[in-house]
């Protein structure tokens, strides 16, 4: 396999996602067939290939930008009903820095 | 007079105006009839009846003083449950925003709204638009109207069923990798993804942002022509919207098909293609040649490699927009002792399978050490496959293929191996990825019922002409 449980774990790590043993191992199956499959593009040679990021066909003019002009929202009581953990008009995290 | 679930959007209007109908009892017939069948399909998530009826009232009251109506007054109609609608819940089909309620509405919204469309609700998808048989919702599959025991493709499921179904007359869904047009295919419905750049993704929820699209489904390519002309254009709140002007697409429905010529890719006949697909897709060729259509062979030489570019680039994007989802801002939040620590519980316990499956693989491509090889080597072969339709349409109008190898399967047949699910993707992807229109128009069905889906794609910005094409298919 080309793949480690380790090389998941990190990953995870990376993503800040906790997975479970059983995740971790399921994973790592899928991760090795589909990194495999993708080893196929070894066959093309893009050697004299430009990457492209982004069919950006149309914002060949100036009108992509625009001014940066404050607008008031006025909808933070709104956001805030959505979050876990309010307190106006912040959002509270878990403990950063001790005491 | 015919039943309002298969109102097409010029049989509501001709309705509303020889006031067959008022627009609030338009409305509450389709709510009745949801109420009835969204146990059994599980097609819509959310419904916004407050808000349909103030706008079907809007509509009576103009229909009332005699004032001119906007294009789509009255039409019903259905938004992905991946699109932000001010004050609905939008929870993409996931855990992780359960109850959110977006501030603001998508550009896409506000446009059907401001042309007198009635938002019903939001619709069911996979998991943050990612998955082919909307089995990856957090909130059960979507049911196929056609065949309850198959899937109704994905992600836009719901999108897709709720038109079929008689649920809504259009829909919005979103396509990244075919998740417009494989649906539209399982379902029997047109269904358009438009070019990148097109339509406004202002409050589209990303997954991968370079080849996220909005697009429409409808009863007819007409309908679909009708959307395009409300959503389609530049929208200053969202940098990658085209400044390209938009033409009248309803000009274009109904012009004769003589001379174009369509090109037939012999790279997407080859294995893995089921018998019954390839006959109605190689009928449905024949169709178009007796309209006028001059059929001509190309070769995609890159097509092969579009799966492997297409899942390492949307999964390496997804990877970095699903980082906002941390549980500080929306949706529960599992408690942890640390910062950490609470990010990665609510995260492991909010991301279903499939979406944590590709965060997994979009990191590990983008993580030091192997970026050149993946990433960067998926973004160059990117380029390869865009070139092979901008040659293409050097010689070509259009291009044929069929939407999907594959029609609607059965629950369960495919979730055993993501691979397999992916590799299904392939006629759709390539457009994705090269930023072409492409819609999915019905083609007939198998001998089990299930419908087949023919895709027309265009050069970029040529929506019109693959209206035009799907237009002349459907009425032949």
């Amino acid at each position: 396999m080309k793949i480690s449980r380790e090389d998941v774990l990190k990953v995870a790590a990376l993503a800040n996602l906790e997975l479970s043993d059983a995740e971790v191992d399921s994973y790592r199956g899928h991760l090795d067939d589909i990194l495999t499959y993708i080893d196929k593009l070894n066959e093309v040679d893009t050697s004299n290939v430009e990457p492209l990021a982004q069919v950006v066909a149309a914002a060949e003019d100036d009108s992509a930008l625009r001014e940066d002009v404050v607008v008031r929202a006025d909808i933070i009581s709104e956001v805030l009903q959505g979050a876990p953990d309010p307190e106006a008009p912040y959002f509270r995290v878990p403990r950063v820095i001790e005491k | 007079m015919s039943a309002p679930a298969t109102w097409t959007i010029p049989e509501v209007r001709a309705a509303l105006d020889a006031r067959k109908i008022s627009a609030r009892e338009l409305v509450k017939d389709f709510y009745a009839r949801i109420e009835k069948q969204n146990p059994q399909f599980n097609i819509f998530l959310a419904l916004s009846p407050e808000r349909a009826y103030a706008q079907a009232d809007k509509i009576d009251a103009a229909i009332a003083a005699g004032d001119a109506l906007p294009a789509l007054a009255g039409v019903p109609v259905a938004i992905k449950d991946v699109i932000s609608t001010h004050g609905i819940p939008t929870t993409c089909g996931s855990l992780i925003l359960k109850g959110y309620r977006p501030p603001y509405d998508a550009t896409a919204v506000e446009r059907l709204e401001r042309a007198g469309a009635v938002i019903l609700g939001k619709t069911n998808c996979d998991e943050f638009a990612m998955g082919s048989s909307n089995e990856n919702s957090a909130y059960g599959p979507v049911r196929n109207p056609l065949a309850p025991d198959h899937v109704p493709g994905g992600s836009s499921g719901g999108s897709a069923a709720a038109v079929a179904a008689g649920l809504a007359v259009a829909s919005l869904g979103t396509d990244t990798g075919g998740s417009i047009r494989q649906p539209g295919s399982f379902c029997g419905v047109p269904a358009l993804n438009p070019s990148y750049g097109r339509v406004s993704r202002y409050g589209l929820i990303a997954y991968a942002s370079s080849l996220d699209r909005i697009g429409p489904f409808a009863h007819t390519s007409r309908d679909v022509a009708a959307i395009m002309s409300v959503i389609a254009g530049r929208d200053p709140r969202d940098s990658t919207s085209a400044s390209v002007p938009v033409p009248d697409y309803a000009a274009h429905i109904g012009k004769p098909l003589h001379g174009l010529r369509i090109g037939i890719p012999d790279d997407y006949f080859g294995e893995g293609i089921d018998p019954e697909v390839r006959k109605k897709v190689e009928a449905g060729i024949a169709l178009l040649e007796k309209l006028g259509c001059k059929r001509v062979s190309i070769r995609m030489p890159n097509t092969d490699y579009a799966i492997a570019a297409y899942y390492i680039i949307a999964t390496a994007e997804a990877s970095s927009n699903l980082a906002r989802y941390d549980g500080v801002r929306y949706g529960p939040r599992v408690p942890g002792s640390t910062l950490i620590e609470m990010y990665q519980k609510t995260r492991g316990r909010g991301f279903g399978a499939e979406v944590k499956r590709r965060i997994v693989l979009g990191t590990y491509v983008l993580s030091a050490g192997y970026y050149d090889a993946y990433y960067l080597k998926g973004q160059k072969v990117r380029t390869l496959i865009a070139r092979d339709f901008r040659d293409a349409f050097q010689k070509v109008d259009a291009i044929v293929t069929p939407t999907s190898p594959v029609p609607a399967f059965r629950f369960g047949e495919r979730t055993a191996n993501p691979l397999q699910m992916y590799l299904a993707d392939i006629y759709t992807v390539t457009g994705s990825l090269a930023g072409v229109p492409g819609i999915s128009v019905p083609c007939g069905k198998t001998s089990a019922g299930l419908p087949i889906g023919l895709q027309i794609y265009g050069p970029a910005f040529g929506e019109e002409r693959v209206l035009q094409m799907a237009h002349a298919f459907e009425q032949a």
